[in-house]
């Protein structure tokens, strides 16, 4: 019988990959992430952990030896956060294209400059690109929870993918909180052997990171697109699953109230428990509010996002990371061209909030559903995404 | 040829994973040479030279223990001519069809 | 302690390639130039190798020409990642292997060799962070440096191993320059300051040296290093059938002398009891060297002599390390 533990998030996360039974850790200490690399450590020096851990030099490093160990058909943890993400940027595409299903806790913390260690989630949208499968978790458990099934989704043979869990920096990773903890029996079969079709084996040679010449490129990376977005159905099976075994429930796209809702804030992570005691507070006041939250990233859950969004009146998509010079705002850009095409879809309103670690109101969510009803009252749908809590 | 150069999608392996060791000798590189070597047996030792020195590894030793170039290989540097030490091998131009 | 005695001095010597293993694990059919210097150095460290290998390469003229989908050069298990972390990622194949062989999935007995492969410009430049990393961590993997000393596979583009005087494009010979203007990168003593238990130069003039060293290297206790010369026809300016003198001739000058380090003991390979060969002899047949005047071939000369002194004083010095 799981036990609720009062446990740090970190801590918990590293009790995840213990329980994994990962092979190799590979990663690179940066703030926020510290005590999972260091719990991690300490759980390999007692011999609870029966893995190598690689004291990389760097995080480019980190993820270099996780694609090694991964290659040679090894199951493999890293973690990271902001400018370590940033600096190990290159070898995620190869990650991703070599099909190594690592898994990744990404701490979300804001990239420099100006230096920040303080959450927002700059640090994930920059590797938009890079065919990683990207899950968001709201709270300790979900981050602990999220853990097993990445690498039961990264090592699915459909997927063979790597799997970043994304959860707030400091909001969460530093946190104590109540967690269900698996007893080792409990999850113990939930993964089954990592057992990859291709590995370096001297056994069976192969040959693998060819050079890509034009003739192959582009269908090499249709391959690629096709497996990532493919793994939804494996990523929405594995929820269900896990519902049906542990009790607990993921989707792809999390709602709050929103079935019947004429406005409601999009966004991503921890501040979705946050925009909940607002969503009550003014569903009591009689406005018809609700909040939807994009867990899964990458893939892009089109059509879960549509079915949630598409008879509301109004959204508020708040970003918690800047484009600047462009569409300002990543999670508003995805979600306008997801219903560019629609002949009906709800008015689009982007707001920034949260950058660089600044806490939220909960006064300034109230603002924000007020800002969509202001939308629905002038029929003024503005492009420019506003930036909450600016002092100009 | 028995390698694709151009796989259709459905074809390309995993991850454009090369599965057969070797493949490269479906690519006959001997095209390349504009003098070739010929080795002179009269005169030949059979010091295993050629052999070890040539970087395509076009050398093939026979029953006799005589080493011969394989001219679907050799990509004529002359690297052989230039180690015999019995100065055997002759660099003679490629004829051309 | 073993010394090979020059191939002018015993005309016998020559029969000893004959005892060479006939086995090959870098086929042919490879896109290297004619008279490739590194594809030789390549073709011998996996003769000697063996089956029992992976290999890693990092981006560079022997990655894409051994590589080019879908021919592939190798005959034992090959990843290529990127330009600068081969050692890095060699260093995660021997920590999973470890765990593999700690949790008895794979037997704990069984010997599989890791060689990292990475040119001049991958071990020296951009790669020289994974390889001091990988290094420090003690993992059991051989890194073998093929030095052609320039970015040769992207265009003969200067690297901190090109040595000093040589022509390259970012470090051209012009009006007021006299092209590199620096002293080449010591790699094999950055190595030999790891601390490592086997560090060694070779040269494809010496092929079954080379092949000795390789098989000492993978048998060592611990991380390894071979830094290994290889002749670049278009590269250096020089006739491809001249590849293996110029190669010989590199070792007889003292430019690029042969010595092991094991356990931070110092060995020559070679005996030179006629002394070393005059520098010109070198550097006057290639092309990257022709724009040089007497001034710095003098200095290249004195510092040649100098580098080669210093190593035969070392080989005297006993540093009590086991």
């Amino acid at each position: 019988m799981a036990k609720r533990t009062g446990i740090e998030v970190s801590l918990a996360i590293a009790e995840a990959v213990r329980q994994s039974e990962v092979d190799v850790v590979s990663a690179y200490p940066i703030t926020p992430q510290t005590h999972i690399v260091e719990r991690l450590a300490e759980m390999v020096a007692d011999g609870e952990l029966n893995a190598s851990y690689i004291t990389v030099e760097s995080e480019h490093s980190a993820l270099s030896a996780c694609i090694g160990a991964s290659l040679v058909g090894t199951r493999v943890f890293t973690s990271t956060s902001s400018q370590g993400l940033a600096l190990m940027h290159e070898i995620m595409y190869l990650a991703s294209s070599l099909r190594c299903p690592i898994v990744m806790a990404l701490a979300n913390r804001a990239l420099s400059g100006p230096l920040s260690i303080w959450n927002d989630h700059s640090d994930v949208m920059g590797e938009r690109d890079t065919g990683w499968i990207s899950i968001f978790s709201n709270n300790g458990q979900e981050a602990y929870d999220l853990t097993f099934m990445a690498f039961k989704i990264g090592e699915n043979k459909q997927v063979s993918l790597p799997v970043m869990i994304n959860f707030d920096g400091f909001l969460l990773t530093h946190m104590i909180e109540p967690i269900f903890i698996f007893n080792d029996s409990e999850i113990k079969n939930y993964l089954t052997l990592y057992d990859p079709t291709y590995r370096l084996d001297p056994k069976n040679p192969v040959t693998m990171g060819s050079v890509g010449l034009p003739e192959i490129y582009t269908e090499a990376k249709k391959q690629q697109d096709l497996a990532l977005r493919n793994s939804i159905k494996v990523i929405n099976d594995t929820f269900k699953e896990f519902k049906e075994r542990f009790g607990r429930e993921y989707n792809a796209v999390e709602t709050y109230r929103a079935d019947d809702a004429e406005v409601v804030i999009v966004m991503q992570g921890s501040i979705f428990e946050s925009i909940q005691i607002v969503v009550d507070e003014m569903r009591n006041e009689g406005y018809k509010v609700g909040a939807v939250e994009l867990r899964l990233w990458r893939p892009f859950p089109f059509d879960d996002l549509k079915s949630s969004l598409k008879d509301k009146k109004a959204i508020v998509v708040l970003d918690r990371a800047m484009i600047p010079g462009g569409p300002q705002g990543p999670v508003l850009s995805e979600v306008r061209s997801s219903m560019y095409l629609d002949k009906k879809r709800p008015m689009i309103i982007g707001v920034l909030a949260g950058l660089g670690g600044r806490d939220i109101l909960l006064s300034q969510y109230k603002e924000i559903f007020n800002m969509g009803y202001d939308a629905l009252k002038t029929g003024n749908e503005p492009e420019m995404a506003k930036i909450i809590g600016l002092r100009e | 040829m028995k390698i694709k150069e151009k796989p259709k999608l459905e074809e390309l392996p995993f991850a454009t994973i090369v599965t057969e060791p070797g493949t490269s000798e479906y690519y006959k590189t001997g095209d390349w040479k504009t003098l070739k070597p010929v080795v002179d047996k009269s005169k030949c030792i059979k010091c295993a030279n050629c052999y070890i020195y040539c970087p395509d590894n076009a050398y093939e030793e026979d029953k006799e223990g005589y080493f011969n170039p394989n001219y679907d290989y050799c990509k004529g540097c002359g690297i052989c001519v230039i180690e015999c030490p019995a100065h055997c091998i002759g660099f003679v131009e490629e004829e051309t069809e | 302690m073993s010394k090979i005695l020059r191939p002018k001095e015993v005309f016998l010597n020559v029969f000893a390639n004959k005892m060479v293993s006939r086995r090959e694990y870098f086929a042919r059919g490879h896109r290297a130039c004619q008279g490739c210097g590194a594809a030789l150095v390549l073709r011998l460290i996996f003769k000697e190798a063996g089956p029992n290998t992976i290999a890693v390469n990092a981006t560079g003229c022997m990655e894409i020409i051994s590589s080019p989908y879908p021919y592939t050069a190798w005959k034992i298990p090959w990843v290529h990642v990127a330009f600068e972390n081969a050692a890095a990622v060699a260093s995660g194949i021997e920590a999973a292997i470890k765990a593999l062989k700690n949790k008895g999935k794979i037997p704990a007995n069984e010997d599989i060799n890791i060689i990292a492969i990475g040119g001049d410009g991958g071990t020296a430049d951009i790669g020289i962070q994974a390889l001091s990393g990988a290094f420090a961590r003690w993992h059991k993997f051989l890194y073998v440096c093929y030095d052609n000393e320039a970015y040769m596979n992207t265009g003969v583009q200067g690297s901190s191993s090109t040595p000093l005087g040589a022509s390259t494009t970012t470090t051209p010979a012009g009006k007021i320059s006299i092209g590199q203007g620096n002293w080449k990168k010591n790699l094999p003593e950055i190595a030999v300051a790891h601390r490592i238990p086997y560090v060694a130069t070779a040269c494809p003039a010496y092929p079954l040296d080379l092949m000795r060293k390789v098989k000492k290297a993978l048998n060592a206790n611990g991380p390894s290093y071979i830094h290994i010369l290889a002749v670049c026809p278009p590269g250096w300016g020089t006739p491809p059938e001249l590849t293996i003198r110029i190669s010989r001739m590199a070792v007889e000058t003292g430019v690029f002398p042969l010595y092991e380090v094991e356990n931070g003991r110092y060995c020559l390979s070679l005996d030179m009891p006629e002394g070393l060969r005059p520098i010109e002899d070198y550097i006057t047949i290639q092309r990257r060297y022709r724009h040089l005047k007497k001034e710095t071939i003098s200095e290249i000369r004195n510092r040649v002599l100098k580098e080669y002194k210093r190593l035969q004083l070392l080989e005297k010095m006993d540093f009590e390390e086991s």
